[in-house]
C-alpha cells in the first residue's frame, strides 16, 4: 500500500479551504499551517499563467527528515504516511532544515508538526480533511498500489508532475497539469 | 466641531476580550476532535453534531456544527444532502467557527452615555438596553408616526427584526444588496425575461459547454454552489471566456482570456450581438418563437462591429468574432453569466440587458446547460395578527425618482434621514441589523449627516463595526452556531429547507435576533405577534405543517422535495408566455421604451482616469466576505490584509517595490486611512489598480483587523446612479500613490 495525492491544478482556485480545513480538523493553532496555497504567474501582461498549489508534506519514499531525527520521532506508518510522535519529539528542528518543501513547523507546545495524511480518518475508511472538503474537488487521494483508486485514475489520464524532484526525496504528491 | 453623535470606540472593552482571548482559543488540544487514538469509542461518541446553515456570506450553504466531549464548538461540515453545497462549505464556512470563538464580540447591550461632557458607551442590562430601544421608538412613532422608523439589515437577523417593525408600523426597510450590488442585473433580466436572476443564480453550469464571465471573478467570490459547478465544467471540458483587465483566477482557468479596458464591456457586448446576428448564428427557432423586437435589435447593432469595439475595448476584432462563434457553437449550453455585483458605471442596468439579450439570442434561458427553472419550498407562515397598514413607505418617500426599482434604495433611506431633506417623508430612527453601513455603502459625508440628524440609532450585531460606533443601543446578537433562525428556502434545481439551530449556548450576554425582535415587541405592546416562548415553536409548526418536524430535521439537517412546477428545462418548441408585456422575451424592452429609456442598449463612453491616476478595481478574495470576516481569527489566519495590485510597468514608473506602503488618494483629493502593501504583479492592467474589498477597518476594537491594508470604499466618492433604478455604481474612482504618508490633516 502507498498513499498519494494528485491535485488538479486546472480546478484548484487556490481558496485556501483545504488549510482551515486542515486547522479545525486537527486542532493547528492559528498562526500556523500544515498545509498551505502557493501561486506562481508566468510570462507578461497579456500573456499571462497562473498556477494555484495546495502544497503540504509531500510524505516521501526517501524522508531527509525521517533519516534525520535523532530520536526516531518522524517515522514512516502503513502506507508510507511520514508522521511525528510528539512525546518522542526534542523539537530540535533538524527535520525541518532538512525539508526540501519546508513542510514542517515548530509547533508551540515544543514539538514538530506537519500534515498527517489526516491518518486518524484514512483509518476509518474516510478521506483527509483537505480532500474532502475541497470545493472543486481538485484533490485526489488513495492508494497508488490499487490501480483504481482515484489517485491511480487521475495520474493515468493526465500530464504530472511532482515539486523539487532534483531533492531525489521521491515525493508522493503530483500535480495535473 | 462637536456632533450630537460621536463616533465611540469601545476600547476599554478590548482589554476584556485579550483575557478571553486566550482561553478560548488555546481550547484546542492538538489530539483534535477524533482522539488520535482511535480506539477510545467513547470519546467518538461524546462527539455531537447539530444542523445549521452559514451565515459568512449569503450563500447559506447547509452544514453540521461538530462539538467535543465536553460540548465545545470544534468545527463545521458541509451537509452532503445540501444541493447548495454537496457536502462541502468553502473556506468561510469551514473558518466559520472564528466568528464564534472571536475575543473582540459584542458582549453585552451597550447604551451611548455622557459622562464628563465626553460620549462613552456603558454596559448594560438587557431590560434596560431593550426598554430604552422601545421608549425611543414609541417617542419616534408619537411625534412622526412609526413609519419613520427604518430598519437597514442584511442576513438572518432582518426577518425577525422585520417583522417586529412591521408590526410596529412601518414597512420601511432596505438592504444595500439592492442598490449596491445586484439590483441592476435583476431589472435588466426582468425586461427581458419578465424573470429576476435571484439567489442563487439558476446558472446550469455543471452542465454547460460555454460559460463567459464579464468581471466576475468565481473562485474568487467563493459562491459555492457555483464555484463546484465551475470546476465540474472544467472537467467537462467547457470553454470559459472571462472577460476582465485583471487576470483573475477563472481568466486563468479560460479558454480565452479578454484583458479588455475597463468600463467599455457595453461595447463588447454589443459586438458579441452584432456578431451573432450578422453571422446569422442565432437560435433561430427560439428567437422565432419566444422573442419581441428581433428586427429593431438587427438595425440597432447595424454598426456595432467587432472593427467598432476594437477602438474602445482594445479586444481585437478577430478575438470577439472568435468568441462570439464558440458560444453560438456551444448554444444552447451556454451561459453568458448576469453576475453578481454588478454597480459599476451608472449604465448597469443596461449592461446586465446587453448581457439577457445575448443570452436570448443564444437561445440559453430554460435550457440545459444554460439557465434552468429554479423553484424554492413553501413553508406556511406562522399565524399572527395582520401588520397594520403604514401611511407611508420607502415608495412614498422615493416618489418616482427610479422608474425601475423593485426594492428600496438604501442611499434614499439616508438621505431622508439627513437634516438636509426636503421632503415629506423623513426618518427619525435607525435599526441597523448584520451591515456595517460605513463599509458597505459610498457616500460617507451622507451617511455622517445623517448620524448627525437622526433621533435614534440602535445596532444589531455580533462584532463591533464601524457602524456600532454611531449607535445609541447595541443589543449583541449571538453568532449562527448559538441560534435558531427561519428556515433556508433559497430557490435550487429542486426545493429544499435546511435548519439552522444552536450548537451552543450564546457566548457572553448575546442573544437571538428572535428574542430580541419579541422581546422589543412585547415593550412596544405587540406581544400578539410573537405567540411563542422559543423560536423552536414556530420552526416546528411549519415544518409539521409540511410533513415533517423539528426533531427529523434537528436530524437531518436538509430536506430535498420533489418539484412542484414542472420540469427544469423548457421542452423543445413549448408553448410558454413571459411575464413582460408582450409576453415575449424582449430584445426590445417595452417598459424602458414606455418610460423614455432606451429600449435596446447603447455604449456610452465612462470617466477615464488623469494623467497619473489609475481606475480603483475591486474585487473579492476566497477567505472573506466583504468587510465583516475580516476579523475573524480563523480567516484572518488565511489573509489578514490586502493588497494593491500594481502592474510591473507602473511600479517601475513610480519606484514601487513589493511590499512597498503607499498611501492613495483619490480624484477627489480623498486619502486612504492606512497604506496598503504593494503587489507588483503581471496579472492587472497598467491603467488600472486592484485591491481587496472590506479591509482598511479603523476600529481599533477590531484586534486583529484595525488598520489592515486599506478600504476600497474610503476611496469610492465619485458615484454614478443608474437612473433606472438607482443602483450606485462605484468604478468611475482613479487613484495615484503616496508614497510618504500623508498625515492626518489631508485625511477626509
Amino acid at each position: 500500500m502507498r498513499y498519494a495525492m494528485a491535485i488538479d491544478t486546472k480546478k484548484c482556485v487556490g481558496c485556501s479551504d483545504c488549510v482551515v480545513a486542515c486547522q479545525t480538523e486537527n486542532n493547528v493553532p492559528i498562526g500556523y499551517c500544515r498545509d498551505w496555497i502557493t501561486e506562481t504567474v508566468d510570462g507578461s501582461y497579456p500573456n499571462v499563467e497562473l498556477e494555484l498549489r495546495s502544497e503540504r508534506c509531500n510524505h516521501c519514499d526517501n524522508a531527509p527528515c525521517v533519516r534525520c531525527c535523532p530520536t526516531g520521532a518522524s517515522h514512516v506508518v502503513e502506507g508510507g504516511i511520514v508522521l511525528v510522535t510528539p512525546e518522542e519529539c526534542i523539537g530540535c528542528g533538524a527535520c525541518i532544515q532538512s525539508c526540501p518543501y519546508d513542510a514542517r513547523y515548530s509547533h508551540p507546545e515544543g514539538y514538530v508538526d506537519k500534515c498527517t495524511f489526516c491518518d486518524h480518518l484514512v483509518k476509518r475508511g474516510q478521506e483527509p480533511a483537505c480532500v474532502a472538503v475541497c470545493p472543486t474537488k481538485c484533490m485526489y487521494f488513495g492508494d497508488l498500489d490499487d490501480p483504481d483508486s482515484d489517485v491511480s485514475v487521475s495520474l493515468k489520464n493526465r500530464k504530472f508532475k511532482a515539486l523539487a524532484p532534483e531533492a531525489g526525496t521521491e515525493p508522493q504528491i503530483f500535480y495535473l497539469m | 466641531m462637536s456632533t450630537r453623535r460621536d463616533f465611540i470606540k469601545i476600547s476599554a472593552l478590548g482589554t476584556a476580550g485579550v483575557a478571553v482571548a486566550g482561553s478560548a482559543l488555546s481550547l484546542f488540544d492538538r489530539s483534535g476532535l477524533f482522539a488520535a487514538d482511535d480506539s477510545t469509542q467513547a470519546s467518538l461518541k461524546a462527539v455531537k453534531r447539530y444542523p445549521t446553515y452559514c451565515e459568512v456570506c449569503f450563500w447559506k450553504c447547509a452544514g453540521w456544527t461538530y462539538t467535543d466531549a465536553e460540548g465545545r464548538i470544534q468545527k463545521i461540515i458541509g451537509n452532503e444532502d445540501d444541493p447548495l453545497c454537496n457536502g462541502r462549505l468553502c473556506p468561510r464556512g469551514t473558518g466559520g467557527i472564528g466568528m464564534y470563538y472571536d475575543p473582540d464580540r459584542l458582549k453585552t447591550p451597550l447604551i451611548r452615555v455622557t459622562r464628563n461632557g465626553k460620549q462613552q458607551f456603558a454596559e448594560a442590562t438587557w431590560g434596560e438596553a431593550l426598554d430604552l430601544v422601545a421608549s425611543r421608538m414609541k417617542e419616534i412613532a408619537e411625534k412622526y408616526g412609526p413609519e419613520s422608523m427604518a430598519l437597514f439589515n442584511h442576513g438572518s437577523p432582518g426577518s425577525h427584526l422585520g417583522h417586529m417593525l412591521k408590526a410596529f408600523g412601518s414597512s420601511n426597510i432596505t438592504a444595500p444588496s439592492y442598490a449596491q450590488c445586484r439590483g441592476p442585473r435583476e431589472v435588466g433580466f426582468v425586461a427581458t425575461f419578465g424573470a429576476a436572476v435571484g439567489s442563487p443564480e439558476p446558472t446550469d453550469i455543471r452542465n454547460t459547454k460555454c460559460l463567459v464571465l464579464i468581471g466576475s471573478h468565481i473562485g474568487e467570490n467563493m459562491h459555492n454552489g457555483q464555484v463546484q459547478e465551475m470546476s465540474d465544467a472544467i472537467d467537462n471540458g467547457a470553454a470559459i471566456i472571462t472577460v476582465d483587465p485583471r487576470f483573475s483566477t477563472a481568466a486563468s482557468k479560460s479558454k480565452y482570456w479578454l484583458p479588455i479596458k475597463p468600463a467599455t464591456d457595453m461595447a463588447l457586448l454589443l459586438a458579441w450581438i452584432h456578431v451573432l446576428v450578422y453571422d446569422d448564428l442565432y437560435d433561430k427557432d427560439y428567437i422565432r418563437q419566444y422573442a419581441f423586437g428581433f428586427d429593431q435589435l438587427k438595425e440597432h447593432v447595424k454598426n456595432m462591429t467587432p472593427e467598432w469595439a476594437y477602438g474602445i475595448t482594445t479586444i481585437k476584432p478577430d478575438v470577439i468574432r472568435k468568441t462570439a462563434w464558440e458560444m453560438a457553437k456551444a448554444s444552447p449550453a451556454v451561459i453568458v453569466h448576469p453576475g453578481r455585483h454588478v454597480t459599476w458605471y451608472g449604465d448597469d442596468t443596461q449592461r446586465s440587458r446587453a448581457i439577457a439579450i445575448l443570452n436570448a439570442l443564444l437561445g440559453s434561458w430554460g435550457r440545459r446547460g444554460g439557465f434552468y427553472y429554479k423553484e424554492s419550498a413553501s413553508v406556511p407562515k406562522y399565524p399572527y395578527p395582520p401588520y397594520p397598514k403604514p401611511k407611508w413607505n420607502w415608495k412614498d418617500m422615493m416618489k418616482d425618482k427610479y422608474k425601475f426599482a423593485a426594492l428600496s434604495v438604501s442611499n434614499d433611506f439616508v438621505e431622508a434621514s439627513t437634516a438636509s431633506y426636503q421632503g415629506d417623508h423623513k426618518i427619525h430612527g435607525w435599526l441597523v441589523a448584520g451591515t456595517n453601513l460605513p463599509l458597505t455603502m459610498p457616500g460617507m459625508p451622507a451617511l455622517k449627516e445623517a448620524f448627525d440628524s437622526l433621533d435614534f440609532i440602535a445596532v444589531v450585531d455580533t462584532m463591533p463595526m464601524e457602524i456600532t460606533g454611531y449607535a445609541d443601543v447595541i443589543l449583541p446578537e449571538c453568532t449562527y452556531l448559538e441560534r435558531y433562525d427561519d428556515l433556508r428556502k433559497s430557490p435550487s434545481r429542486e426545493p429544499t429547507i435546511a435548519l439552522r439551530m444552536p450548537a451552543a449556548k450564546p457566548k457572553y450576554d448575546s442573544k437571538p435576533a428572535w428574542w430580541i425582535a419579541k422581546k422589543l415587541g412585547e415593550r412596544l405592546g405587540l406581544g400578539e405577534y410573537f405567540n411563542y416562548e422559543d423560536y423552536s415553536e414556530v420552526l416546528d409548526w411549519q415544518l409539521k405543517k409540511i410533513g415533517t418536524s423539528l426533531e427529523e430535521m434537528q436530524k437531518k439537517g436538509v430536506m430535498n422535495l420533489e418539484r412542484k412546477y414542472g420540469p427544469l428545462y423548457l421542452a423543445k418548441g413549448e408553448d410558454v408566455k413571459f411575464n413582460t408585456n408582450t409576453g415575449k422575451i424582449e430584445l426590445y424592452a417595452t417598459d424602458f421604451a414606455a418610460e423614455g429609456f432606451d429600449p435596446i442598449p447603447v455604449y456610452t463612453k465612462h470617466e477615464e482616469p488623469e494623467k497619473g491616476y489609475y481606475r480603483l478595481i475591486y474585487g473579492r478574495t476566497p477567505p472573506h466576505t466583504f468587510s465583516r470576516t475580516a476579523n475573524n481569527p480563523n480567516l484572518t489566519d488565511l489573509q489578514k490584509e490586502n493588497h494593491l495590485w500594481v502592474n510591473p510597468k507602473v511600479a517601475k514608473l513610480w519606484d514601487l517595490r513589493p511590499g512597498d506602503k503607499v498611501w492613495l488618494k483619490n480624484q477627489d483629493d480623498v486619502v486612504s486611512e492606512f497604506p496598503i502593501k504593494v503587489r507588483v504583479t503581471e496579472r492587472i492592467r497598467w491603467d488600472s489598480i486592484y485591491m481587496v474589498h472590506g479591509f482598511g477597518h479603523s476600529d481599533k476594537k477590531l484586534s486583529r483587523a484595525y488598520g489592515k491594508g486599506a478600504s476600497d470604499s474610503h476611496l469610492i466618492t465619485n458615484i454614478k446612479i443608474d437612473p433606472l433604478m438607482g443602483g450606485t455604481g462605484m468604478r468611475s474612482n482613479f487613484v495615484t500613490f503616496l508614497k510618504e504618508d500623508p498625515g492626518k490633516e489631508v485625511r477626509s
